[in-house]
This record gives structure tokens, C-alpha cells and sequence, in this order.
């Protein structure tokens, strides 16, 4: 069967949902599927099916699908039904018109050779009802744009560009996690499960068409057609990019080589290969793939590799140059202009070369006038900016502490608490106006996510990243893709 | 099943794809084998070549710096004495002895889920120890082939080193796009390696290769 666009709009923002197999029991997939589509802001009916009748959650529930109102509008139905029923409710669901299923239930291939022919058999005959089958043993679907959380786990993220797929249900959690504590936000989330019918290159390429989304990020471990994935990965990356994390040896394993290349011939080392060929981000950690995702979602493309870092002071400063020096991004020398402009700003201790490190020097206005410098400066790409919030953490000392109700503390913790916000809404300007990636980081986005520094980076819309040499790992991403691009397209 | 073809059998492909190999003399005798050498000038490399033998270094079928021609007659008389029956056909092959300081790997393999791909590499015998190697699918673009040297991690073996001048990329590249059309044309055959791939005044060269093809 063909998946149309029509199916994938069923599947993401259907009119509404009906869950099969809800329990009544708070501990079982059945009652929690129905709790989150009933919680999260889905603003279309929700229907349900049990074998017990009666009311879950204030919803009245059918013995069947076939009992749906006949203007009952519903193009999703959520499956939380044992494998053995399954074939019937897919049945049910054709004789009503509804196109997609999402299939939760386990018992299928992951189960041995009875699970892989009731898999086989559920897609065939799902084929032939031109019906759409995402799972199973998936663990749900979130689609923010219409508040869809049809999903047996939690969280729910925040509405955003990253499109989510993966074929660990954990991974789509972890990613969704990381989107709620950064702010940084999920469009539309898939746990392919078995992917039986329904794979990640679909998905993916689900995604790029989708205007909600502007980045892919996805979890993988064996892929069934390599070639095909390998194509369809390019093609994807042409209108999108696309962050992978591979896990575990993939299937089959090398035959016995002959010669040398076949020896060398890891697995990882050609999906290696096959990830720069296609322009895909390859993330060799959780977090690396969740902090590049949330790059490509929230900075603009670098024009090349010239970067600038600014600190508040030294140590963070010179780590920072390590990780550009062993990356693919240039720690530039600052344009003589540019050092001129900036020793008007400050006292002469200051660094007067990249890092600018401002070595405490700094008076009001200082950080916003350098940051925008620094970025309308032709030689420089790309700024990091490090120490956002420093001063509101002394002041959170302060206003906690004993003295707290001081006259003169008070005024000075707000001082600070006003000026971290301020640098935090410069670098979201200057990177506006400049149009470049300028990506702040701070270990307080972890440490104490209140602090107005990061908590301003977050409210407008912008990624904290937790140390320096990560937003340097992630710009490096950015640049990777920018070049792949532009080599190819000859822009 | 998969056969190897012979080492002048494997480079008479590379040959046809652009892939510049040191010349090289295949002769029945160890008179012959002398009188090619001199052709070439000393020292030369003489070989047991057949199209069964797939490793020769390891059987001690590979003559290096052979300096003059008693010693070519000498080696070819002893090399000719080595052969098996199970090696059928062979002869001796004469070349020229080259002076790198840097070797190279390059082949085609077909890997199970993603099919041929190319690889380029760091060779000689450390090769497999520092697996300083990259990959790419079939069909190669002429970016692919750039991009594929900027992986190798040993970037400052590729730059001039010890008075020889820089590799040159744009050559090299090129015997990477001509694996990716053999391996594109010729269906049968399941791996290629070129190894090694002597880089001499910054140009690549193979003075080895063995392809192995499907039956």
C-alpha cells in the first residue's frame, strides 16, 4: 500500500480519536491513552471502546467501533487491544471510513515467529482495507499543533519544530524530556515500535513536507532496506535536516572478508560514511543528538565556519577555543576594526583577541553593545556566548539569604536579575538581526533552570546549551549541514 | 562462490578505469623476468603471479628491491620453484621498484545492508590497527570523493611531508570515483582492494590490487 499524505494527516491531526481497549484501570495502557488524549489540550472528540461498557474518564464507551455515532468524525483510532482482536477492530475501523491506526499492542514480532506471521497478517489485511498501521508495539504519537497526546508514557512536550521519530518508545520520552526542561519544542513525535508498515523514512519524510517542522531528529537500530534508507535519507536532507543516533550492532553482521576493505568494513564506519553522503547529523550521544536538534530548530544556518566566543571570564573562555580547535569550525583572529571598536568598550585588561574575554570590565551596556559587534562583524559567522546569569546566581544568594530584606541588596539583585535577562534577549536580537547562530551556554540551564540568564534564553525561543564545548559540538553540526548543502546545490 | 582474478588481471581492470598503476612485465621465465627489468631499471620488484594466489606476501611470493639481474634471475628461478599445484598458471611479474614514504588503501566493498561502497584509508601494515578509514555508497559524486580524504583523521599524512610535496586530492579523488563506476558497471565483482596505493611526488599509484568476482 501507498502511503498517502492523506493517511499521515489522519495519523497527526485527526478530527478526532477513538481509543479501543480502554481499561478502566488507572495502571493499564487503556485508561492512560485515554487520560492523555483527554488532558493535553486535544480539542476534538474522544471516543472509546471497552467489553465492559459503562463510563471511563467521563467518556461513555462502545462495545465496538461499529457503534460509533454515524457523525461521529473520527480518522485515528489508538489500538491498546490484545494482538488476537486486532485484525477485527482494523475491520471495524474500514467499515467506518477511518484510515489510520496507531497499534500499541505488543505480541507481534518482537514476540518470535507466531508475533512475526500476526504481524505480517495484520499489515496484510491492513493493506487491503487501505488503512494506515504506525506500531505496533509502539508506545504512541504526539502531535502538539493540535494538542495530540495519544500516547501510553509521558511527558508531553512543549509545541515546537522538532519532528520526532524513533524505534525505541523510551527515546521518544527521552528526547520529549529534554524538550520540556529546555523549552525547546517538539511539533510532532512518533514511537514507530515494529515499524511494520510504517518506517522511518516515511516519517522522515512526512516531516520535511510538514510546515510545522524543521528538523528531524530520530533514534535507530536496524534498518531493513539500506539502500533505499540511504537515498530517501539525501532526499530529506535536501529540505531538512535530520539528527540520527544509531544504537546496536545492525543485522547480520559482516561475512568473513577476504580482502582488507571488507575487514575494514565495520558496520558503524559505513553507516558513518553513508550519514556524510546523505548530509545527516550523526550524534554519537543522547544528548549530542537532542542539543543538535535543538540547534537546527532554533538558530539559523552559519554562512562558514568563523567563530567568535565571548565570556565573562577566562577558564570557560579557553575550553571553549579546545573544542573549536579540535572541530571543523575556525576560532578566527578578530578583524583589527572590530578590536579597535571593542577597546572603546572596555578597560585595556580585556583579552583584545577571540575568546573575547571581557575579563570583568564590563559596565551596563556593555555585553549587548560587544554582542552585536561581534555579530555584524563580515569575518565572523558565528558567536558562543558563555556566562549568562552568573550575576543573577550571586544574586539568588543573596536574596535567600539572611539579608535578603537589605534596601540595598534588594536593589542590587534586581539590577543583576534585570541584566541577565537583557543579555539573554541581546543574543536573541543580535542573532535576528545579524542572521547568524549566536548560541549562549551556561551549566545554570541545568543547575537552576529559574535563573533569569537561562530562563530568558528559553522565553524567546532560544536553546541554553549546558557548556561551551557542547554549543561548540552543535554549531560545528549546523556548519556540517550548511556546507553539505551548499557544496551540493552550488549556492 | 567468488574467484580472484590475477594481480595483472586485477590491475588491467583498475587500468580501464582510470586508476594509474605502475607499469609492470608479465613473463614465463627468470631470463625474461631479467630482461624486463632491465628494461625498467633497478631495482625492481619481482612476483609470483597467478590467478589463485590471493595473498602473496603472506606465502613470501613478493621480491623487493631486487637490484640487478642475477639476482631477478635468482629470485624468478626461486619464486617459479615456490609455486603450488593449486596455484594453476603462473608466471613472474616485474616492476619497477617505487619510493613512497606514504602508503594508501582504497577498494570496493559490498556490505550487507547498504550494498558497494568505496573505501579510502591510511595503509601499509598498520592499516587494520589504526583503521583510519573512510566509507561512502556507490555511486560516488566528485564531492563525495573530496569530502571522503577530509575524514581520514591522518590529515597530516596527506600534506607535504619530509621533502615529498602534498597527496593530490584531486587525483586521488579521481581513483575513487573510478572504483565507484567499476563498481557500478561490473555487478560481479564483490571486492576490490588496492593496497597498497603508493603516493610518489604527491601522486597516487597502485603497485598492488585484487579483485574478486562472483561465479
Amino acid at each position: 500500500m501507498t502511503i498517502s499524505r492523506d493517511h499521515l494527516d489522519a495519523l497527526f491531526e485527526p478530527r478526532g480519536v477513538l481509543v479501543a481497549g480502554v481499561s478502566s484501570h488507572p495502571a493499564k495502557f487503556g485508561f492512560v491513552a485515554l487520560h492523555n488524549l483527554l488532558t493535553q489540550g486535544f480539542a476534538g472528540p474522544v471516543y472509546g471502546t471497552n467489553r465492559e461498557g459503562g463510563e471511563v474518564l467521563g467518556v461513555p464507551m462502545l462495545m465496538s467501533v461499529d457503534d460509533l455515532p454515524a457523525d461521529a468524525t473520527v480518522d485515528l483510532v489508538f489500538v491498546c487491544t490484545p494482538a488476537a482482536a486486532n485484525i477485527e477492530v482494523l475491520e471495524a475501523c474500514a467499515r467506518k471510513g477511518i484510515r489510520a491506526v496507531f497499534v500499541t499492542s505488543g505480541g507481534y514480532a518482537e514476540a518470535g515467529d507466531d508475533g512475526r506471521a500476526a504481524e505480517a497478517q495484520l499489515v496484510a489485511r491492513a493493506d487491503e482495507l487501505g488503512i494506515l498501521v504506525a506500531g505496533p508495539n509502539g508506545q504512541g504519537l504526539v502531535s502538539t499543533p493540535v494538542g495530540l497526546c495519544a500516547q501510553i508514557v509521558a511527558p508531553y512536550p512543549p509545541r515546537g519544530a522538532i519532528g520526532i521519530v524513533s524505534q525505541s518508545g523510551n527515546f521518544v520520552s527521552s528526547f520529549q524530556n529534554f524538550a520540556r526542561a529546555s523549552g525547546v519544542g517538539v511539533s510532532r513525535a512518533v514511537s514507530a515500535g515494529n515499524a511494520a508498515a510504517l518506517s522511518v523514512p516515511d516519517l522522515l519524510e512526512y516531516y520535511a513536507s510538514d510546515d510545522e517542522t524543521r528538523v528531524g531528529l530520530a533514534y535507530v537500530e536496524g534498518i531493513a532496506d539500506g539502500t533505499g534508507f540511504a537515498r530517501r535519507l539525501g532526499e530529506v536532507t535536501a529540505r531538512m535536516p535530520v539528527v540520527l543516533l544509531k544504537g546496536g550492532a545492525t543485522a547480520g553482521g559482516q561475512r568473513a572478508a577476504a580482502s582488507h576493505t571488507g575487514a575494514l568494513a565495520t558496520d558503524d564506519r559505513v553507516f558513518d560514511g553513508m550519514c556524510r553522503q546523505a548530509g545527516a547529523t550523526r550524534a554519537r550521544s543522547v544528548e549530542e543528538a537532542f542539543d543538535a536538534a535543538a540547534a537546527f530548530a532554533t538558530s539559523p544556518l552559519p554562512r562558514g565556519p568563523r567563530v567568535a566566543v565571548l565570556t565573562t571570564a577566562g577558564g570557560w573562555g579557553v575550553v571553549t577555543a579546545d573544542a573549536i580547535a579540535s572541530s571543523e569550525l575556525d576560532l578566527v583572529e578578530l578583524p583589527t576594526s572590530l578590536r579597535a571598536a571593542i577597546d572603546e568598550r572596555l578597560p585595556p585588561r580585556w583579552s583584545r583577541n577571540n575568546p573575547i574575554d571581557l575579563a570583568g570590565g564590563e559596565t551596563r551596556d556593555t555585553i549587548p553593545e560587544v554582542l552585536d559587534l561581534v555579530a555584524q562583524s563580515p569575518e565572523i559567522d558565528a558567536v558562543v556566548y558563555l556566562g549568562v546569569g552568573i550575576q543573577s546566581n550571586q544574586a539568588r544568594l543573596m536574596r535567600e539569604g539572611r539579608f535578603g530584606s537589605d534596601e540595598g541588596i534588594e536593589r542590587i539583585v534586581a539590577y543583576h536579575e534585570r541584566q541577565d535577562a537583557r543579555f539573554a534577549d541581546a543574543a536573541d536580537a543580535a542573532s535576528a538581526a545579524s542572521g547568524k547562530p549566536i548560541l549562549t551556554a551556561t551549566e545554570l540551564a541545568l543547575a537552576d533552570p529559574s535563573n533569569p540568564g537561562p530562563a530568558t534564553v528559553r522565553a524567546t525561543g532560544r536553546y541554553c546549551y549546558p557548556t561551551g564545548p557542547r554549543a561548540v559540538r552543535a554549531l560545528e553540526h549546523l556548519w556540517r549541514y550548511a556546507r553539505h548543502r551548499r557544496r551540493r546545490e552550488g549556492t | 562462490m567468488s574467484r580472484t582474478l590475477s594481480e595483472p588481471e586485477s590491475k588491467a581492470l583498475l587500468a580501464q578505469y582510470e586508476i594509474p598503476c605502475v607499469p609492470d612485465a608479465l613473463v614465463a621465465t627468470a631470463a625474461e623476468a631479467a630482461e624486463a627489468a632491465a628494461g625498467f631499471g633497478f631495482p625492481v620488484v619481482v612476483k609470483l603471479a597467478g590467478s589463485a594466489i590471493a595473498h602473496k606476501t603472506e606465502r613470501g611470493l613478493v621480491r623487493l628491491g631486487v637490484a640487478d639481474e642475477a639476482a631477478v634471475v635468482a629470485a624468478g628461478d626461486a619464486l617459479l620453484a615456490a609455486a603450488r599445484p593449486e596455484d594453476g598458471d603462473v608466471g613472474l611479474l616485474v616492476a619497477p621498484m617505487l619510493r613512497a614514504t606514504r602508503e594508501l588503501i582504497a577498494g570496493v566493498h559490498v556490505d550487507l545492508q547498504f550494498g558497494r561502497c568505496v573505501m579510502v584509508g591510511i595503509g601499509g601494515v598498520l592499516t587494520e590497527a589504526l583503521g583510519d578509514v573512510a566509507f561512502r555508497l556507490v555511486p560516488l559524486s566528485a564531492v563525495d570523493a573530496t569530502e571522503m580524504l577530509d575524514d581520514l583523521g591522518s590529515q597530516a599524512l596527506l600534506g607535504a611531508l619530509r621533502g615529498e610535496p602534498a597527496l593530490d586530492r584531486a587525483a586521488m579523488a579521481r581513483v575513487l570515483l573510478g572504483l565507484s563506476r567499476l563498481a557500478e558497471d561490473r555487478d560481479d565483482v564483490c571486492s576490490v582492494d588496492v593496497n597498497p596505493l603508493l603516493v610518489v611526488d604527491g601522486a597516487p599509484v597502485a603497485v598492488d590490487a585484487l579483485v574478486e568476482v562472483a561465479e
